[in-house]
This record gives C-alpha cells, structure tokens and sequence, in this order.
C-alpha cells in the first residue's frame, strides 16, 4: 500500500512540474501578447516555415490541425469542442456553412492584402462581396498521366479513358462527385446535374470503365504514380503538381468536354475565439511575397497576382495548371447540391463501385 | 445474506460501464436509424436497405467475410495444433502474436509496397523468368492481407482450447485401438470444437466490416458494409442510413452468435 501511494504521489508531483513548464514554455513563446489561433487545413497545404514566421511576425501562437474532407471538417467545427480560427473549406462547404449559419463575416478592411487578388476570384456565386470568404488557392480536376508507360494515348476527352488499351491503368480518385461528374461531363451533362435520367446514364456509362479501372484510391494517388504503378489518374491538379514534382515524366490535361474548377478559401468560423487574430493571418497568408512561397510549396495555383509576379514564370504561365480564362470558361464550380443529391450521389457511386465490369 | 449485500456496490462500476458504453451507443445507433436525413422519423432507411444495392453489398461482404474466415480456420488449425506440440510453446505463439500488436494501417501500407508491380513478390515472380503480375487491388491480395491480419486472432482460441484436452484421453483413444485420424475425428476435434467457434466469432464479425484495407489492398473494388458506414456517416452525413446498416451488422453479429454459440455441450465448463 505505502509503495502505491508512492508511487501515485511521484506521477502527480512529476505531472505537476511538466504542467508547470509547458504554462512557462507557452507564455513566453507568445510574448507578444497576441494569444494563439488554431488553424484547421487540409493535409499538405500549407508551408511549415510560413506558420513560425507569422508566430514570430505577430506574436501569436499557432495550432495547426488538419482534415481530409469538407465534411469531416464542418462536422468538427459543428460539434464545437476546438474553437477553430481559421478553416479552408472548398467553395460548396462555404455555401453549406452559411446556410447552418457557421461563418463569422470578414471585416474586409483589416485584409488590406485584398488588392493582391485577381479580381476573377473576388465576388464569387458562392460568396458576394466575400463577406465570409477569401480566396487561398484554387485548380482544376483532369487527367495526370505518364506517357512513357503509354503507347502515345493523348487525353483530350474523358472518352479517351475508356481506350481498351489502357486495361488495368487507370486509378480513379474516391471522391463520388469527382467520379460521377466525370460520367456526366463525358456525357456532355452538367456536373452539377440533378437529373435523374442523366445520372443514371452517366453511372451506366461509368460501369463500362471497369476493365480499365486499376484502383480507387484517396491520396496513395501520388505515390502510385510516383513508383509508376499506374499510368493514368483522374485527380486534383494541385495532387498531379505533386507527381510532377517527384516524377518528371508525369503530364496533366484537362478534357476538352469540360470539368471541375474549383476554389479552396479561408473562413472565420463562427465558434472563434481569435478573430482579431484570425485576421491578422488571412491577411498574412495574402502577402505577395508569403502566398509565392506557399504557392511554390504546396503545388496549387494561386489566386494571388502580386505573388505570381514573384513566381517562377515558367510556373505560372503553364496552361495546365493556370488556365486562361478562355480556357476557365468551359469550367464549372461545383453548386452545394443539399445532403440529399449528395446522397444519391454517393449511392450511385456505391453501385459504380461494385458493378464496374470486371 | 453477507455476501449479498456487499456484491452490489462492486458491482457499480461494471454496470455504469456496460450502460455508458455498451447498451447507450447500441440504444443511440438504433435510435438514429429511424431518422432520415431531414431529422424526421421514418422508416425509409430500412426500406433502402432491402433495395438492390444494399442487399448486394451485404451479400459480397459476407462472401468475402467467409472465404476469409474459412482460409483462416485452414492455415490456423494445423499451426494451432502444431503449436501444442512444440517444446516452446509459449515462444512461438508470441512469434504468431506480435504482428497483431502493429497497427493495421502500417501492415497496410507494407503490403502496398510488397505487392507492388515493382515490390518483392513481383520482384520474385520476375526471377523466376515470369512476367510481372498486378497482385495488388486484386481479390487475391485482399483475402492474403486480411488472413494475415486475422490469423493471430483465430490461433489463439484454437491453440487453447487443444492445449487443454488431456493427453490421457489421446492415449485412451490410441489404446482402444483407434487409428490417428479417428482420434483427431472422434477425440481431438470435438474436445476443442468450442476454440474453433470462438475463432469464427472473433474472425468472421470484423471481416464483415472491414473497410481501411478494402480501400488501401483492394482498391475499394471489394467493398463491404464497413465501407458503407463510413461513406454515410462521413461524407453523406446521412447519420440515420449509416446507423441502419449498422443495426444490420449487429443483427448479423448476434445472429452467428447464436448459430456458434448453441450447439456448443459445455460453455466455460457449465453443462448447457
């Protein structure tokens, strides 16, 4: 019994000290008085060093979590727990998040960094006048492939996936609206469509892909086609910018018939703590000079026009990933359908996923 | 009397255990399984579950959930038995042990690499003059990952139950006359039917819901309910289907509960 008791005594005395050190540990790395955010992003977005140098610009501790999903995002930012500060859903969570009433309005005139956006991205149908939204990157969803695993195959259409000789090539990104929409875009449809008839036809259509479908994966993507495992992929192009980085050989386009576009932006959750200090680091992160950075970091294009100034001009004059606006129009941005079309969605996906033909 | 009376109070804990963790989540999941996804109190969910595309997802998650078990009863048997007659015996059974202390993901991703068109097995399968195959996100590579996982787990109840069985009653059996395999079919295997039970339980019910390695091994080209339950209840947030295909799951468990359960002579040593 002593010897518990001693035991028990040591743990509480030793837990004592180290709650004592990590309080004088936190307080003086946030001299400056600023307090701390926490900062909810997706995985791989952001560039690390950028994160100290706001600590150290603003004294401001950061706390940085990320989420793989929108929806995995506004269901913790619902559930409260961790006041986040800072979030970067994609376009159709914001229209959803308005709806719940879980923004907080952007005071637009501490964001004196504004200005450095192409004005294309401000005022967008998702957001007027970004009274809750600012933009932090943005892309396109097409085709990465690597033609020296092929025999010349070129991707110009979405049928061009369907080519008999591409058996056991292609990975397929899991994600029901970019899989299904591309059924729909093959089809000439909207991918924003609601129509019964239409999904049905593009689902069928999808089947037919089977023989050609290698895997269904999430973000082993890269490193598939990194080991060139795979030839082709339908993915993000910010994830083809990844591959292109590591695997030289990779090429991206994007299918004449038409695809996604899409914007990821930075928003103030209404369950805040921070908001002075969530802010300060939006409008941080809009710096020309930190947004080239991060842009040449994470491999996404950037909204941002004084950055791009600054960046590697070969970068942001390839077409692939900084398509012109000619190019942009034949693009659609994904509506908020409501849970429940996007739970048709994902039920037609579920029945592509197990009657694709073998 | 005595005893009574004091047996309740230490009970407390259990008890408020089994509530907070036990029957509330199972009360909650059932409770949510009559909402759609507007909140209003329905029975639609268990309406789309007898549609098309649910039944069959039910109907391939137990298939594979079969091969898997029965492939895993195949391969644990003999090295269950094989265990029992080994001189270290407890040194061997931490061998087989060991790899289920890993976590999944990493086994997971180890095999990402192994079966890779240009990992060791392939690597292998070129040495010997062949061409290279696609192993993974193949049903071989699906089934060969999840034995590999599950097989510690349908050892260990096996290995247990023979361990016990007296070894006089094997020598009665010899004595009396009866060939090796008439004791290991009238002696052996009924003596340790129940670890072989046990290990369907433990086996058969997570394979019905696997779901990381259905994606990460298999390409998402086998998908169980587990893979279901997760779409629904991440990125549908359609709480009240996702609960139901869970409801559907815990039926099914109780169900081969039952099944493995009765027949079973004696249970912990309590004639039934």
């Amino acid at each position: 019994m002593k010897d518990l008791i001693r035991a028990s005594l040591a743990i509480i005395v030793t837990s004592g000290i180290l709650m004592y050190v990590v309080s004088i540990l936190e307080d003086s790395s946030s001299a400056g008085g600023g307090g701390t955010i926490t900062v909810f992003n997706w995985g791989e977005y952001i560039d690390p060093e950028l994160i100290s140098q706001f600590e150290e610009e603003s004294g401001i501790t950061v706390v940085y979590e990320t989420f793989d999903s929108n929806e995995a995002m506004m269901t913790k930012i619902e559930q409260g727990g961790t006041s986040y500060d800072v979030a970067m859903p994609s376009e159709y969570a914001i229209e959803k998040m308005k709806e719940t009433d879980l923004l907080q309005p952007i005071d637009l005139e501490q964001i004196t960094n504004l200005e450095n956006i192409d004005p294309y991205f401000l005022d967008l149908a998702f957001d007027p006048g970004n009274e809750y939204s600012i933009p932090y990157f943005w892309g396109t969803v097409g085709i990465a492939y690597n033609p020296t695993l092929l025999d010349g195959q070129t991707f110009e259409s979405w049928d061009d996936l369907w080519d008999p000789t591409l058996e056991q090539e292609v990975i397929l990104v899991d994600s029901a609206r970019e899989v299904i929409g591309m059924g729909l875009n093959s089809l000439g449809y909207s991918l924003n469509s609601r129509d019964a008839d239409e999904l049905r036809e593009a689902t069928d259509k999808l089947k037919t892909i089977g023989p050609n479908v290698k895997a269904i994966i999430g973000d082993e993507i890269v490193e598939m086609m990194r080991a060139e495992e795979a030839a082709v992929a339908l993915t993000w192009s910010g994830q083809a910018a990844d591959m292109m980085w590591i695997n030289e050989d990779i090429d991206f386009s994007v299918p004449e018939e038409g695809s996604n576009l899409w914007f990821d932006n930075m928003i103030i959750p209404k369950t805040a703590d921070n908001i002075d200090g969530a802010h300060q680091f939006i409008n941080f992160m809009l710096d020309a000079e930190v947004a080239a950075q991060n842009a040449d970091y994470v491999g996404y294009s950037t909204p941002n026009e004084a950055a791009m100034e600054l960046m590697d001009p070969e970068v942001t004059g390839d077409e692939r990933f900084y398509p012109t606006e000619d190019l942009r129009e034949r693009l659609e941005v994904y509506e908020n359908l409501g849970l429940e079309m996007l739970g048709i969605y994902n039920e037609l996906f579920l029945e592509f996923k197990m009657d694709m033909e073998k | 009397m005595k005893n009574n009376s004091t047996n309740p109070f230490y009970l407390i804990p259990y008890y408020l255990w089994i509530v907070l963790f036990v029957i509330s989540p199972i009360a909650l999941v059932v409770y949510y399984s009559f909402f759609d996804i507007s909140g209003n109190l329905t029975f639609d969910n268990y309406k789309n579950f007898f549609s098309s595309v649910y039944l069959r997802l039910t109907l391939s998650s137990f298939w594979y959930a079969f091969l898997i078990t029965l492939i895993s009863l195949l391969v644990a048997y003999p090295t269950a038995y094989w265990l029992t007659k080994t001189k270290n015996k407890q040194l061997w059974l931490l061998l087989i042990i060991i790899p289920s202390w890993i976590n999944l993901l990493l086994k997971a991703y180890a095999f990402i690499g192994i079966f890779g068109l240009y990992g060791p097995a392939n690597n292998l399968i070129a040495s010997i003059g062949s061409e290279r195959l696609q192993i993974l996100f193949t049903d071989f590579s699906f089934i060969f990952v999840a034995v590999y996982i599950f097989i510690p787990f349908m050892v260990l109840p096996i290995f247990n139950s023979l361990d016990r069985i007296n070894p006089a009653l094997i020598d009665a059996s010899r004595d009396l006359g009866a060939s090796s395999w008439t004791t290991f079919r009238r002696v052996i295997f009924p003596l340790a039917i129940n670890g072989v039970k046990a290990g369907i339980q433990v086996v058969f019910i997570p394979a019905l819901s696997l779901f990381v390695i259905t994606r990460l091994i298999a390409g998402n080209k086998v998908i169980t309910l587990g893979t279901a339950i997760e779409q629904q209840f991440l990125v549908t947030q359609n709480w009240g289907m996702g609960s139901t295909i869970a409801v559907f799951l815990i039926l099914f468990m109780i169900i081969i509960m039952m099944v493995t359960g009765e027949k079973g002579g004696t249970v912990n040593g309590k004639i039934k």
